[in-house]
């Protein structure tokens, strides 16, 4: 249902699947600290028949499943990082919503901080050769300048 | 016949263009004065056109002509008015032709409002935009036509989706489209100045007040939308970084960019080449997004490449215009003059700041948005890229953006003192800092990083607040003095504060509703109580309804204050609609200052238990609110008198008539 009112936003109708929201009452774990982790991780975790939606968002019956494999990871002891890599081990790194730095991802999470470099190198080096440009005195008026300058002055007095 | 009438209003408006995009610019080469004044009656005839092509869709939407296909696909007799009215942009045909009425519509009001500037750049401008019509025209009539008619005409429609039967789909999407369609002006005026080989500070003053509408439609658009998913999707999320998302945030990131660089423009005749190239890339990106959504490109790498008459003919737009506008800029560009020196420390320095962080920011939801994509394209390898890479990477680009906000309005052009800046916002710091201190210690677990943000929101309100201090000597002449400096005060610096202080909010809003929201999910029979916050919710039974075209189960909620004090009632609902055999979820909405209770209900059970979710979200109501505020702020400095008057005119022809001496 999320898909579908997202594709409105740039007005493209997809055939809907439905959901209510995803965790249900009855996947969710007495122990409130090992259930925030499961929520934590859940947001994590894409439901891959889903379009970028997370399993905590998903009611896809394959959301469902993982929803309760990462509580059962959890329950048995895993660390939340154990529990992202038996997921990727299962399911391949499409099932990670933020993709670990890799070569093929180097573009991906490279270009936001390298854009920023390269920008900040632009403008220093540009406020460098400004700040030459302002010390210069300004040029002068040449000699035809000059000469209009008078006319006009004495255009105006004479006025 | 009305379909047939709107099909060939189409084929005509097609021709115009054709005609506008050709003879203002022969005029223009040759110095002819009567081609280049065809721009503008062409222009308005387009627009004609287009409007009576509309219509007549909506004609046929309106009455329910089912031998209309897309008519049939996406309507239903049994509809309010009101959502037959809106499903003609409820699909691809009928939303693209609402693009094109748009574009047109924005090349009118050119033609007609359009007469502060040079006639030879109005002239090209109207080509321009005459070609991007052409092109968009060309797409509907060939790939995209909603006036094809079924043989034998069916009785009933099948009935708009029903999560589109709502109110935000008669304000959200048109409201968007005039955001980012209407940066096409800018992008027409870019492209027109590069033609004529010539850019000064007055261009950036025909072209702000373009720029400043359609951001602030974009502004209230996504906001719109946000607000939408926020009520319908059960759950109250209210932002996700899908890619659909995204491809309206990018022209917002770069339009506001442009907004900013345009003012350095104007003001000190600087970054004339960066402000051409900004109006380039903004328009660019809105193009980008309507490839995105329309060309079926998200779904599916592979479902783009089944059925690719759309997605390629939109590539083929997207290479054509975004491609040819670069290569002229290019060619053109280093022929400018730059102008304007300052020093980094400056009104144009913190400008300068603010375009580096919005256009990093674009470019890290562009590459996010589009990587995934092309890798798959590239290499077949599919990974998923989704919030958390946004919060990971749009977070710490924004977040100082945000920081060095209230210093810009404070300093002065060419060479500002950054000290006596930080001096005067100091007052703003130190509420920021209180804030922040306060946050910090009412919070109970909950992130780290939300104190932190608050007194970023305080900070960047209290800011736009110490810039109109500032500026009216609020505590330093009598009160007063300071009211008739207030009005004497120029609109733009009011849509300054405005706009800044707006953001803000929105800020402080995000924060608050992310960080400190609460949630309950439970299973509950007739009788249940359910704590959150501090309110008592019962649950006091399952009743239905019916409704126009639909059957409602609401469940019936009572909400109390923890001391039994009654507050009201809440009534989420289950709706299903029969002509889809969908059903939707309504949640229940109970407004509390700004902050908001968020009920909805989940399949009853057997034995007659509902499960809800019920939320309390913090100051959720701030981030549209802000939004609004941008909005208000927007169309105070579009009322500027500088604005609206436009360039002087030189005064030559009167001068000659005075007798010298």
């Amino acid at each position: 249902m999320r898909r579908v009112l997202l594709l409105v936003l740039g007005l493209v109708v997809l055939t809907p699947a439905f959901s209510w929201a995803a965790v249900q009452p009855d996947e969710m774990l007495r122990n409130p600290v090992l259930e925030a982790r499961a929520r934590g991780l859940s947001q994590q975790l894409r439901c891959m028949v889903c379009q970028n939606e997370s399993i905590d968002d998903s009611d896809a019956p394959l959301a469902h499943d993982l929803r309760v494999l990462v509580r059962e990871r959890l329950q048995a002891g895993d660390s939340d990082a154990q529990v992202l890599d038996f997921l990727v081990a299962r399911y391949g790194e499409f099932v990670l919503l933020k993709p670990r730095l890799s070569w093929r991802t180097a573009i991906l999470w490279g270009l936001p901080p390298g854009l920023l470099l390269i920008g900040t190198i632009l403008l220093v080096v540009a406020a460098a050769r400004r700040r030459g440009r302002m010390q210069e005195p300004a040029p002068g008026l040449t000699a035809e300048e000059q000469a209009r300058l008078q006319k006009i002055l004495a255009q105006s007095s004479g006025s | 016949m009305t379909a047939e009438l709107g099909h060939y209003a189409l084929m005509l408006a097609l021709g115009l263009a054709l005609i506008q995009g050709t003879m203002p610019i022969v005029g223009t080469r040759t110095n002819d004065a009567v081609l280049m004044s065809m721009a503008a009656p062409t222009a308005l005839a387009q627009f004609a056109f287009v409007a009576m092509a509309f219509a007549a869709l909506a004609i046929c939407y309106v009455t329910s002509d089912f031998s209309v296909l897309n008519v049939f696909e996406n309507s239903n007799s049994q509809m309010p008015f009101i959502y037959r009215l809106t499903s003609i942009w409820g699909n691809h045909e009928g939303s693209m032709m609402l693009w094109v009425l748009i574009l047109t519509f924005f090349g009118a009001l050119v033609a007609v409002f359009g007469n502060n500037g040079p006639i030879v750049l109005k002239a090209n401008a109207l080509a321009v935009q005459a070609w991007i019509a052409a092109a968009f025209h060309l797409f509907i009539l060939m790939t995209s036509n909603p006036f094809v008619r079924i043989p034998q005409a069916p009785f009933e429609g099948r009935d708009l989706n029903p999560i589109l039967q709502d109110p935000g789909l008669a304000f959200h999407p048109p409201l968007l489209y005039l955001g980012y369609v209407g940066f096409s002006i800018a992008f027409s005026f870019a492209i027109a100045a590069l033609l004529e080989g010539r850019i000064d500070a007055a261009w950036a003053r025909w072209v702000r007040p373009w720029v400043l509408g359609a951001w602030m439609c974009l502004t209230v658009g996504i906001a719109g939308g946000s607000y939408w998913a926020y009520y319908t999707l059960g759950w109250g999320g209210f932002w996700f970084w899908d890619p659909v998302e995204n491809a309206s945030l990018m022209p917002w990131l770069a339009g506001t960019a442009l907004l900013h660089s345009a003012v350095v423009m104007e003001k000190r005749g600087a970054l004339k080449i960066w402000t051409i190239l900004l109006a380039i890339l903004t328009f660019s990106l809105s193009l980008i997004g309507t490839f995105l959504v329309r060309s079926g490109v998200l779904t599916s790498v592979h479902t783009f490449a089944t059925d690719p008459m759309r997605g390629v003919f939109i590539l083929a737009i997207l290479v054509v215009f975004i491609g040819g506008a670069l290569a002229l800029y290019g060619w053109r560009a280093p022929m400018l003059k730059q102008g304007g020196l300052f020093a980094p420390i400056s009104r144009e320095g913190a400008l300068v700041f603010n375009n580096l962080f919005l256009t990093t920011a674009c470019a890290s939801v562009f590459i996010g948005t589009l990587y995934p994509l092309a890798l798959e394209a590239l290499s077949g390898e599919k990974i998923s890229v989704g919030p958390p890479f946004f919060n990971a990477t749009f977070g710490p680009l924004f977040i100082p953006l945000m920081v060095v906000m209230p210093f810009g309005p404070l300093m002065g052009w060419k060479r500002g003192d950054l000290l006596g800046a930080a001096q005067r916002l100091l007052a703003a710091a130190i509420l920021a800092a209180l804030a922040m201190t306060a946050a910090f210690a009412l919070e109970q677990g909950g992130p780290a990083l939300a104190p932190f943000g608050v007194g970023v929101a305080i900070f960047v309100m209290a800011g736009a607040i110490t810039d109109i201090a500032e500026r009216t000597l609020f505590l330093r002449v009598p009160l007063r003095a300071v009211w008739r400096r207030a009005i004497g005060l120029p609109r733009s610096a009011w849509g300054t504060a405005f706009a800044h202080f707006g953001l803000g909010m929105t800020l402080l809003g995000i924060v608050a509703a992310t960080a400190w929201g609460s949630e309950r999910i439970a299973e509950m029979k007739v009788g249940d109580n359910l704590d959150i916050a501090h309110y008592r919710v019962t649950f006091t039974g399952l009743f239905s309804r019916q409704g126009p075209n639909y059957h409602d189960v609401i469940g019936r909620f009572i909400v109390r204050r923890m001391n039994g004090d009654l507050i009201g009632v809440m009534e989420p609902s289950r709706r299903s609609f029969p002509t889809r055999n969908m059903t939707t979820t309504e949640a229940a909405l109970m407004t509390r200052g700004v902050s908001q209770l968020y009920l909805s209900l989940g399949d009853p059970t057997q034995t007659g238990n509902v499960a809800m979710r019920l939320y309390f979200k913090p100051l959720v109501l701030l981030i549209w609110l802000g939004a609004a505020i941008m909005f208000t702020g927007g169309a105070l400095s579009l009322s500027d008198r500088r604005l609206r008057v436009g360039a002087p005119q030189p005064a030559k022809a009167k001068a000659a008539l005075r007798p010298a001496g």
